[in-house]
């Protein structure tokens, strides 16, 4: 006899097995339909390959792995496919998915399909293959893509089976053992040959099935297959507890049980593999337990996936009046159905339907008094009642201090529980806070970032329009001595100018308006200076950028990938500033000279094209980079940087298509714009003060006014030039004045 | 040495005492060397609590902002993104009182929502872009502007500056992947659930509550 | 009928809290049969007052406090409260001892903590702390053991017991003023040892009649102690709770004496033997200290528990000024008890080693 080592804390709850071991496992007539939902499994979800309307063969597949871990789903029967819609699925949230619905054609009419002789003519490679493509996953737990933990790289010394069913109520792997225990171990050698011979090949199997026990005994005779034999103790079926028992060995935290040479498979799992190998049949099908005094016959039935669980208790005379609860698996850890429409899937093992005497409503809560039973009966050696405790102070740092992840929510604890609290919900939600709160947590420091770099972004380019400023200042008072007091300038205070350079982000964007604002009614001379300044900064920019790169291709750390990244997105704005600057150029003012504006519009052109060249030059790097850069993640960068290049180049090409044609509309637009832009920041920050609700809704009411009269001032405007806006703008004075409308409403109810 | 201390017993005490205190004085300063926390500087550490929507909501232009002004003394229920889990947060940061959040700020609500842009109504003028304080949106001049869903943190700012409306901020909808167990109702919420009846009911016959 | 949506597990035991208290309640019998047996009505008379205080102050704070009266009173706590009181307190007691000992143990220590699971102090010690602090005379006043009494005193029955407990209730009836307890107490085998001075440790056992009609540690006072041992076994059987806290305090109670016994001179605390089977060691150890929600929480942590609280039991007996010491070790380690949670986490499956409770997460999710 082999050693076993005995489970840490664990339960023993009434077996209640014998009722659907009575009769061997049948099959039920065809369903009117059948529901396959898409995504049975842990994973990315599986490419869809029919549509609705089609007519499928059985075993054609409906949908496709796409990705790693991620498992197909094939047609169980011959029909057609009516449509592909969302359909409650079992899941604890009650929650609709993506389900195919096939309609049967009764003819069960097969697709080609050829099985394998012998299995060792093909190699593990080939057969993982198959299993891959075969859509099958583990039948006893989450249902885990079996291909994917098949396909290990460690060295794997003990294959395990796990025969132990230990949840009460469920027979399907009992009864698969007694009935085909020749697949099984057939499957056992496949899995053995596959994983490249391990060393050890143990089935764990519960003292509860003595039947199951002799049968399969009998057909390991000259094989190097040991059957262990250990007694029933829920949960002694958990993948992790197993281990323990038949090896003494742990599944490192955080680890799999192939990082200590350990591979688990379930009977079931064990046998559609073989079906597969062997028979070149996919899963569709399995062993399903229905059984609780709610239906009058308790029995294993080979199910198709996809059959409406309301078709398996109709045939087993399910009285809907005695039943309290639907549960799909066990007792321990099944979850309730709401709806018996809910459609059989690759993992479910049983469909209990008890009545309230057998599995009884629980009582509301008691407080816990700390008893400790729970610790007692914790496999995974937590403290419950501290998890309990700290759950419902929701201090997640202990929780986790208190290893909350390790628990497998077996249910064990609060089986015990003589205060009736339902712990594992405790757990659950928990967990699922801690993992909300840890996603909530990536986003804020990704926007932490991401405004963090828009601000010092920011003040890069108010930095550089200051300067601009300063030096445009000194052109235009030279310009303004040569021409000798002809006329009026509309300069920018030097104050002002200093006082942006420092102020906060917020501050920045008023001024940023005001600036431009300012800018917009410069002299078309100032304009001209500016634009070849603009021209300069760009292409000295452009050099930095470059410099940058160059760096980059040296080093490439972290932070300099950053800094190139930076250094990207500042060109870009910069040639945005630029660009935006070229259009406003134009400005016919009547009072101007037209030499002056001759030269202004000849000028953006230019400009235009001097930095389309440039853009191209960049372009051209930047693909040098990309071509050479290693690192996946720098590539990525650069790519970025070399789309949004492109991008510019292709507005620049538009813009000089487009740049003699700029209307007059378009510089009142921005003006006002500008306009509106620092009236809003102002209203905002008088807003700031405190409010009524009333006052809010007053304050409300008057941005909206002043936003419709905008909107209609524009529309009007648009209407006589005929721009092609004028719909957009039309739609948009519309909601603005519904908007205004149940805003006025709002507040004539509240006063 | 034992004789002059029992006669000057007042001078003794008092040396005694200043001894005392500049031994534990040179303990403690030695200890707050030696064990210093080295925590990130408070601002960071409220910044980090904060929950970076950006809103400017708080009367800040944004959260680090909001931080500072909450080292600086400000009070620090004026954040509406966070809400009163975030007010929790910080209270228990700098070790105060919780207060519940100012509504002068605004409301919190539990609905997280993200911009989308009716892209066909879109006229390109990318103001929603200079608004939008992390660069959620994407677009360029006379271009359809679209918003990346998963960096926009909701904070409305690019609803205003559009001239044509197109910026709805919708609820995020919740798939099966965001799904999560809620806790379980307390004793008392239970217990109000059922019927006042079947508890004395039960309180005679405990053992059948099949009811 | 509906069908419900329900977190798994959906199978419970049958055992519920008001079961697990019903069982202790149970396994006081015997003790509580001994002290009848030896020590006259008093202690059934006490844990009668204690027991009718105890659900009025339930039930009066459960009212204050807007919560489902009856679903808490069902819960039995408040009755396994006032029995280990009564149990405690020393028979013939007058009635106010009981009352005000229970009201303190419910209301202050249990529900002014936030009730049942949330008093960080074991109540019925907490009661018995109080009295024995504020009315030392009534708490040290012992009656003798039934064998013991001289002569021409008669053990009091039921009705003479009564009308000692309630004076007023005799003097209303019959006008006349009851007989003091003085004329029943006896000191104690603990205080016995505790005042001895000149006699070696076999000397008192002769001379003494508490020792030498006993077998071990004085009569009377070894058959309670053996019973409470019995329902503590009792218990252990059941898994009501685990072996560690009790059998820890035991075991380092007997280390203590045993180390201390000093050859039986006259300056000996006596014998392991003594320790173990007089005052209220028995009942601490299975009743008191493996009360679940005062104690540690980790097995590791009980045992520390246990065995620290035995050897507070043993200073306090020898060095400090009262008799009995198993109330102040016990509330002593209560305080202690967070703390040894803290470090005494069990090692979780598939981790090296075991945490702190108070750790920073260092890994996620
Ligand atoms: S079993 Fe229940 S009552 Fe006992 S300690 Fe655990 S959670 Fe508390
Ligand atoms: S559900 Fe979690 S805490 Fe409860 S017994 Fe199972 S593993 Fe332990
Ligand atoms: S109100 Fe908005 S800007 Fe201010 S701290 Fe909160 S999320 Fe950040």
């Amino acid at each position: 006899m082999r050693k076993v080592w005995d489970l840490i804390g664990g339960v023993h709850p009434p077996e209640n097995k014998h009722q659907s071991v009575q009769e061997s496992i049948g099959t039920l007539p065809l369903p009117e339909k059948l529901v396959i939902p898409l995504n049975q499994h842990i994973g990315a979800p599986p490419k869809l390959l029919v549509s609705a309307g089609d007519i499928v063969l059985k075993g054609q597949p409906l949908a496709e792995p796409k990705g790693m871990v991620s498992v197909g789903v094939h047609a169980p029967t011959s029909g057609q496919i009516s449509e592909i819609s969302d359909y409650p699925i079992p899941h604890p949230s009650g929650m609709s998915a993506r389900c195919v619905t096939l309609i049967p054609d009764g003819k069960d009419e097969w697709i080609e399909h050829k099985g394998t002789d012998n299995f060792r003519d093909k190699t593990p490679e080939e057969l993982l293959d198959i299993i891959r493509s075969s859509g099958i996953s583990g039948l006893g737990g989450a249902g885990f893509a079996s291909a994917v933990k098949l396909s290990t790289r460690q060295p794997i010394s003990t294959l395990i089976i796990n025969a132990t069913e230990c949840e009460p109520y469920i027979t399907a792997d009992d009864m698969l053992m007694q009935e085909r225990p020749e697949a099984i171990v057939e499957g056992i050698k496949i899995l053995s040959y596959i994983l490249g011979e391990p060393d050890e090949i143990l089935i764990g199997i519960e003292d509860n099935k003595p039947q199951a026990y002799e049968i399969l005994e009998s057909y390991l005779e000259g094989t190097n297959i040991e059957l262990v034999e250990f007694s029933t103790r829920y949960p002694s079926g958990g993948e992790k507890q197993l281990i323990q028992i038949l090896t003494g060995k742990e599944v490192p935290n955080g680890g799999l049980p192939a990082d200590i040479g350990i591979v688990c498979q379930n009977v079931g799992t064990t046998h559609a593999i073989q079906r597969a190998i062997v028979h070149g049949e996919p899963l569709f099908s399995r062993v399903t337990t229905v059984t609780g005094k709610a239906c009058s016959t308790n029995r294993n039935y080979q199910t198709l996936i996809g059959t409406p669980i309301s078709h398996l208790l109709e045939y087993n005379g399910f009285d809907q009046s005695q039943c309290s609860r639907l549960v799909m698996g066990g007792p321990m850890m099944g979850l309730t159905l709401e709806n018996p429409e809910i459609p059989v899937i690759k993992t479910t093992n049983c469909i209990l339907a008890p009545t309230e005497d057998e599995l009884p409503t629980p009582p509301p809560a008691q407080p816990c008094i700390r008893c400790g039973m729970c610790a007692e009966a914790c496999p995974a050696s937590l403290l419950p009642q501290q998890l309990f405790w700290y759950a419902q102070s929701q201090n997640y740092e202990r929780l986790e201090a208190h290893n909350l992840f390790d628990c497998i929510e077996c249910g064990a604890c609060s089986y015990v529980c003589p205060s009736n609290i339902p712990l594992v919900q405790y757990y659950r939600a928990s967990k699922g806070e801690i993992r909300k709160l840890a996603a909530e947590k990536v986003n804020a420091d990704r926007a932490r970032q991401r405004f963090e770099f828009q601000k010092a972004r920011k003040e890069k380019e108010e930095a550089a329009k200051a300067a601009k400023r300063e030096a445009r200042k000194k052109a235009a008072e030279q310009a303004r001595a040569k021409a000798a007091n002809t006329r009026t300038s509309t300069e920018v205070s030097p104050a002002a100018t200093g006082a942006t350079a420092k102020s906060s982000a917020a501050d920045d964007i008023i001024k940023a308006a005001m600036a431009r604002a300012e800018a917009k009614k410069a002299s078309p001379e100032e304009q001209r200076a500016k634009l070849e300044r603009g021209v300069v900064r760009a292409e000295s920019h452009l050099e930095t950028v470059e410099q940058r790169l160059q760096d980059l291709d040296s080093e490439a750390t972290d932070k300099q990938r950053e800094q190139a990244q930076a250094a990207i997105e500042d060109a870009r704005l910069r040639l945005e500033d630029a660009q935006s600057k070229l259009k406003a150029a134009p400005e016919p003012k009547p009072d101007k000279a037209k030499e002056v504006m001759a030269k202004v519009q000849a000028s953006p052109k230019e400009a235009l094209e001097k930095k389309i060249a440039t853009l191209k030059d960049r372009i051209n790097v930047t693909e040098e980079k990309i071509a050479e850069a290693e690192d996946d993640a720098l590539k990525a960068a650069l790519q970025k940087g070399l789309e949004k290049q492109q991008e510019k180049l292709r507005d620049a090409e538009q813009q000089l298509t487009e740049a003699p044609a700029e209307s007059t509309t378009a510089i009142s637009e921005t003006e006002d714009a500008a306009a509106t832009a620092i009236a809003k920041a102002q209203a905002k920050a008088a807003a700031q003060a405190s409010m009524s609700d009333e006052e809010k809704l007053r304050a409300n009411v008057t941005s909206l006014q002043t936003r419709l009269k905008k909107a209609q001032e524009r529309l009007i405007v648009a209407e006589e030039e005929g721009s092609n806006h004028i719909d957009a703008l039309r739609t948009g004075v519309e909601k603005l004045q519904a908007k205004l409308n149940s805003a006025e409403t709002e507040l004539s109810e509240l006063s | 040495m034992f004789e002059l201390i029992a006669q000057h017993p007042i001078p003794a005490a008092l040396v005694a005492l200043g001894g005392l205190a500049i031994i534990f004085g040179a303990v403690l300063g030695f200890a707050a060397i030696k064990f210093k926390v080295e925590g990130d500087p408070i601002v960071e550490q409220i910044d980090s609590l904060l929950p970076q929507t950006q809103c400017g909501q708080c009367g800040y232009p944004g959260c680090r902002p909001y931080a500072e002004a909450i080292a600086n003394g400000d009070t620090i229920n004026k954040c509406p993104p966070g809400g009163q889990t975030t007010i929790n947060a910080i209270a228990d940061l700098l070790d105060v009182e919780a207060p519940t959040l100012d509504e002068e700020h605004g409301e919190e609500s539990d609905t997280r929502t993200v911009a989308y842009i009716r892209e066909d109504e879109c006229i390109g003028c990318t103001k929603c872009i200079q608004a939008c304080p992390v660069d959620a949106i994407l677009g360029a001049a006379k271009q359809m502007h679209t918003v990346i869903v998963s960096e926009c943190t909701g904070c409305d700012l690019c609803l205003e500056p559009c001239p044509v409306d197109c910026i709805d901020m919708l609820p995020v909808e919740k798939g099966l992947a965001d799904w999560k167990w809620n806790l379980p109702p307390s004793a008392e919420e239970q217990i109000k659930a059922l019927r006042p009846g079947d508890i004395i009911a039960s309180d005679q016959d405990s053992g059948d509550q099949a009811a | 009928m509906a069908l419900l949506k329900l977190t798994s597990p959906h199978a419970h035991t049958a055992q519920s809290t008001a079961d697990v208290m019903k069982l202790v309640l149970l396994a006081t019998i015997p003790g509580l049969v001994a002290l009848t047996v030896f020590f006259g009505w008093g202690t059934i008379i006490n844990v009668f007052i204690a027991a009718a205080v105890a659900l009025i102050c339930e039930a009066s704070v459960m009212g204050l406090r807007k919560r489902p009266v009856m679903f808490y009173l069902k819960d039995n706590s408040a009755l396994v409260t006032a029995v280990l009181l009564g149990l405690a307190l020393p028979p013939l007691a007058p009635w106010w001892i009981p009352v005000v000992g229970t009201f303190f143990a419910i209301v202050i220590a249990k529900h002014l903590y936030g009730g049942l699971g949330y008093n960080p102090f074991n109540p019925a010690m907490v009661g018995y702390v109080v009295l024995l602090i504020s009315f030392p005379v009534q708490m040290t006043a012992w009656p003798a053991p039934a064998p013991l009494y001289p002569a021409e005193i008669d053990v009091p029955g039921l009705w003479q017991s009564l009308q000692i407990v309630l004076p007023f209730f005799n003097e209303a009836l019959t006008g006349t003023v009851s007989g003091s307890i003085d004329a029943y107490t006896a000191a104690t085998p603990l205080d016995t040892f505790k005042h001895n001075t000149g006699l070696l440790v076999e000397q008192l056992y002769k001379k003494d009649p508490l020792f030498n009609q006993g077998s071990w540690a004085g009569i009377g006072w070894e058959w309670a102690n053996f019973a409470f041992l019995a329902g503590g076994c009792f218990l252990l059987y059941r898994r009501v709770f685990t072996w560690h806290a009790p059998v820890a305090m035991l075991v380092s109670l007997t280390l203590c004496a045993a180390l201390f016994y000093d050859g039986g001179s006259s300056s000996s605390h006596g014998s392991p033997l003594l320790h173990l089977l007089s005052g209220g060691t028995m009942l601490g150890a299975f009743f008191i200290v493996t009360d679940p929600v005062t104690s540690a929480t980790s097995n590791k942590g009980r045992l520390i528990y246990g065995a620290l609280i035995g050897i507070l039991i043993f200073i306090i007996r020898s060095w400090g000024s009262y008799p009995d010491a198993v109330a102040f070790a016990v509330l002593l380690m209560n305080f202690a008890a967070p703390l040894i949670d803290n470090y005494t986490l069990p090692r979780t499956y598939g981790h090296k080693k075991s945490r702190k409770a108070t750790e920073k997460k260092d890994e996620g999710p």
